[in-house]
Formats: structure tokens, sequence, C-alpha cells
């Protein structure tokens, strides 16, 4: 596989069919981007057009360059070649067939080993709730499941130097052990999300606006240091997440973390104003 | 004459998928002209109609569609010659899954759906295993890795064809399908023949008939101008 020290997005239009205000970004290996937006502003179909390596041939008009140069048709179309892993927005397989078999026809796909089935049906079952057996049918899995699946998928099976990321948050799944399975060394990563704590974590923004890039912004030395307090108080939710599904009740010790010194009460009117 | 034969079931996005094609060839320079065969009742002409080229719908009613198809050919060669067009489209209705409506001296396209599953290609018969190019839509609606399942399984039916992704919403990968058309060199002649037979009936293409020219055909058949006759004993 060619050694990818970046890609390069060459700027389209927008819905309207202006030229988007970024002509030219380069991202290199190593580097997490975060893409962000209003509802319908184009961040999927961004992501959409780095998964298909676009040449000027998608509704946005964007190309792509990797390494600085047009990639090979066969770079963009052979699975075993293919340098990108994507998790789409997707909620639910259309496949019919059981859990094991589509990972073992993937593998196949990919020119991957396929001793690791159960290894990648494990670590999907550590980010959802109820386990996945690996003699389920792919359609009755729910959402959270599917999701989980494929994470675990994309991470061992399409592992790829580039990984595309379309709202991570949804679907209820442990976000943080997700993206840890998912980022891996060195990859280069580019996350779609509404979640502040995600787009946080990232070093540069896209913003998005009517299907355009309008701007990139680096995040500032402040947000890391709101990030750190954000994951702190994200940790918590996740925490309360858990003990409302495990059908327990909310006790104000289960706050005390993050706001040691405040009474309950205010704690979580200051959680709710977060 | 370059000729460009468009198969698929129903809802694929056969005709979606032409419009973004085709708008790209006429921008190339190619002088296209399309026509369309449905059973029943179309209104793809008007769709074709906004791209200002020349279009013929053709009904085949009481006639199999993909026979309808064939027998018309030389008459929708001459519609494309009088139109002054060098690339003729034909975009069949393709309902059955045991005819190929591919002659050896066109570019034989299958468009499938890929919503339709990974046992799908291997259904699909020979419009899919006889065809040069097969052209996946609706990729965006499933997963990545059943994506990549999907091209793997029409390769096992296939494994010669060019697999090209499009999005006939927004036309995305509809610049390759033109490309194709545009490098394919290969001429339609008087003596074409269907690169797969079709199944045995009662009409003379169901008793094996791959010989396109009209003298050789029997049975109930239609014309394009909607004239229909009973040639036979």
């Amino acid at each position: 596989m060619e050694q990818i020290k970046n890609i390069t997005i060459i700027g389209g239009i927008d819905k309207s069919g202006k030229q988007e205000n970024i002509k030219c970004f380069d991202i290199a290996q190593g580097e997490i981007i975060g893409i962000v937006g209003p509802t319908g502003s184009g961040k999927s179909q961004l992501i959409s057009d780095i998964e298909q390596l676009s040449q000027k041939d998608s509704s946005t008009h964007r190309q792509i360059l990797i390494n600085g140069e047009i990639p090979s048709s066969e770079l963009r179309n052979n699975p075993r070649q293919k340098m990108v892993a994507q998790l789409s927005q997707n909620m639910n397989f259309l496949a019919d067939m059981n859990v094991r078999d589509f990972l073992l026809l993937h593998a196949q796909c990919r020119g991957k080993s396929m001793k690791n089935i159960d290894k990648i049906i494990y670590m999907a079952n550590q980010l959802t709730g109820e386990p996945i057996k690996p003699n389920d049918n792919l359609t009755i899995l729910s959402g959270g499941q599917t999701r989980a699946l494929m994470v675990a998928d994309v991470a061992v099976i399409s592992e790829s130097p580039i990984v595309l990321i379309d709202e991570i948050e949804n679907a209820g799944i442990k976000k943080h052990e997700a993206l840890e399975l998912l980022s891996g060394y060195n990859k280069l990563i580019l996350i779609v999300t509404h979640d502040p704590v995600m787009a946080l974590s990232t070093q540069k923004r896209i913003i998005m606006k009517n299907g355009g890039m309008t701007d990139i912004i680096d995040s500032s030395p402040e947000e890391k240091t709101i990030s750190t307090q954000l994951s702190q108080i994200d940790q918590t939710m996740l925490k309360l997440r858990e003990i409302i599904r495990n059908g327990q009740h909310i006790e104000g010790k289960d706050l005390n973390q993050i706001f040691p010194e405040l009474p309950v009460n205010k704690k979580i009117t200051t959680l709710v104003n977060y | 004459m370059k000729l460009v034969i468009i198969a698929g079931t129903p809802g694929a996005g056969k005709t979606s998928i032409l419009i973004n094609t085709i708008k790209l060839l006429k921008g190339a320079n190619t002088k296209p002209a399309v026509v369309k065969v449905d059973c029943l009742a179309t209104d793809d002409d008007k769709r074709f109609a906004t791209l200002s080229i020349p279009v013929l719908t053709g009904l085949s009613r009481d006639m199999c569609p993909d026979h309808f198809s064939i027998y018309n050919l030389d008459e929708m060669v001459k519609f494309a010659d009088k139109n002054n067009a060098d690339t003729l489209i034909m975009e069949t209705a393709g309902l059955c899954h045991r005819c190929a409506p591919y002659t050896d001296n066109c570019l034989g396209i299958c468009v499938i759906d890929s919503t339709s599953g990974p046992n799908n290609p291997g259904k699909t018969g020979p419009f899919l295993s006889c065809a040069d190019i097969v052209v996946v839509t609706k990729g965006d609606m499933i997963s990545q890795a059943e994506r990549e399942i999907f091209r793997e399984k029409i390769l096992e039916a296939n494994p010669e064809c060019t697999i090209l992704d499009v999005n006939g919403l927004n036309g995305q990968g509809a610049a390759e399908v033109a490309k194709h058309i545009m490098a394919s060199d290969k001429k339609v002649t008087d003596e074409e023949r269907l690169r797969h037979n079709a199944p045995f009936a009662v009409c003379t293409l169901c008793v094996g008939e791959q010989r396109v020219s009209k003298k050789y055909h029997r049975g109930l058949l239609r014309n394009m101008n909607g004239f229909q006759e009973y040639i036979g004993e």
C-alpha cells in the first residue's frame, strides 16, 4: 500500500453554485480534523467526496489529491487497495446474512486475515449494551449494535491510513472508546460531529455552510483547557446514562466528581447550562 | 455508429444515470441519441427532452420488451443516423432476469441497485454476467463494508467487467461512465448477434434465434411505430 503523507481537498462549488471560500486545503498524516456546521450544510457530502476520491465529478465539483497527485482509478475502486475507511451515518444493515458470514466476506474482500472474526465481535460488544452474537442476522441488530459492529469492522477489516467518521455520537454507543478504536497511530482522521466534546478534541475544524467549506479554524489554547473540563462533564453524563440504563436512581453523589463544592441543585443547573 | 445498451431492473436508476452521463457526453462533443423502450407507459421522453438531444420512445406492449428492443434495432440505428448522432444509447425496459439485450458490438452496461442485497448479483443472470460495465447505484444508502461485499459478488458473477459506483441523484461517478462510452471503439454492424440466448418458449427468440434482422422473426411482432402483426402459420 502506498504511503500517505497528505491529502489535498481542492474546493468546488456550494449549493448555490458559487465557488467555496476554501480553495485548497492540505491535511497531513497524523492530523485530526473536525467537520462542523448546521444539519444539511454538506458535511456528509464532504466526507463522501473524500471516500470516493472525487475528481470534480460529484455535485460539489471538488477534487481530492493524494500526496499531491490524482489517484488512479484502481485506487478509487478496488477495496484491496483502498486507503479510506468510512463510518457512515447508517444505523442499519440491509444485507441478509449473519454477523460471522458478513465479517468473513468482508475480510475476504479486503484481503485481510479471517482469523480475527471473534475479536471483532468482542470489540463491538465493548461498545454496546446487549451483546451481538456471531449467528445473529445483521438485519435484526439494533441501531446501537449495528453501529458498534460497523465501528469494529472499520477498525479491524477496513483498517486504512485515512479514516472518515460521520457522527459517532449517534446511536448511544460508547463514543470515546469507539473513537479510540478507530484512531490508531498516525492516521489521518476527519470527524463530522455536532458534539462539542468531539469537536474540541480535533486540531482544526472545517466550517460548512450551504454545501460549501466557508472557513477553517484552529482550536484555540483556551479551547484545549475547556476540552479537558468538557470531557469530565461528558464522563459524568455517560456515567449517569449507564445508571439510568441499568434501571437505578441517580443520587447527588453521582455528580460529585465534577462539582464537589456545589450543592446538588446548583450542580444540575451548571450542568444544564453547559 | 457506436451502440450503448443499458439494462437493469426497474428502479435501479438507469434513466437518472443516463441523464447525468448524457450531459457530460454533450459537453465532450459527442452527439448522442437516445431510444427508451418501456412496456406499457413511459414519461422518460420528457426527462430526456430537457437535454435537447434526439429521443425516440417505444412501447413493447404485448411483445416481450427485450425482443422488442432487438427486433427494432435496425430502425433505432436509422433514427440515430438520420439525426446525425454518433452514439446511439438504448435504454431497455429490463424486466426479465433470463435475457440480456446486449449485442456483440455494443457497449453493454448493467445498472444494479446495491440496496438489493449481496445475494442479488448471483441471481441477476446474463444481463449482469454479459455486461462490459456494471454500474452500482444507491451506494450511499449502505455501509462501506456492504458496498465492498456487493462489489465482490458482482466480480464472482462477471470477473471481466468494469465496476463503477454512480449516484443517480447527484451524478457522482457519471464522468467515469461517459469516459468509458467515449473510449469504446466498437461499431454496430448489420450482422449483430446477441451475446446470450433468450429463454425457450413460444416466439422466435424463445426458440433460440440470435440473428437480429427482421426477416428471421416469427410470432407476434410489434414495430416501433406501434404496428403489430402476427407472422407465421
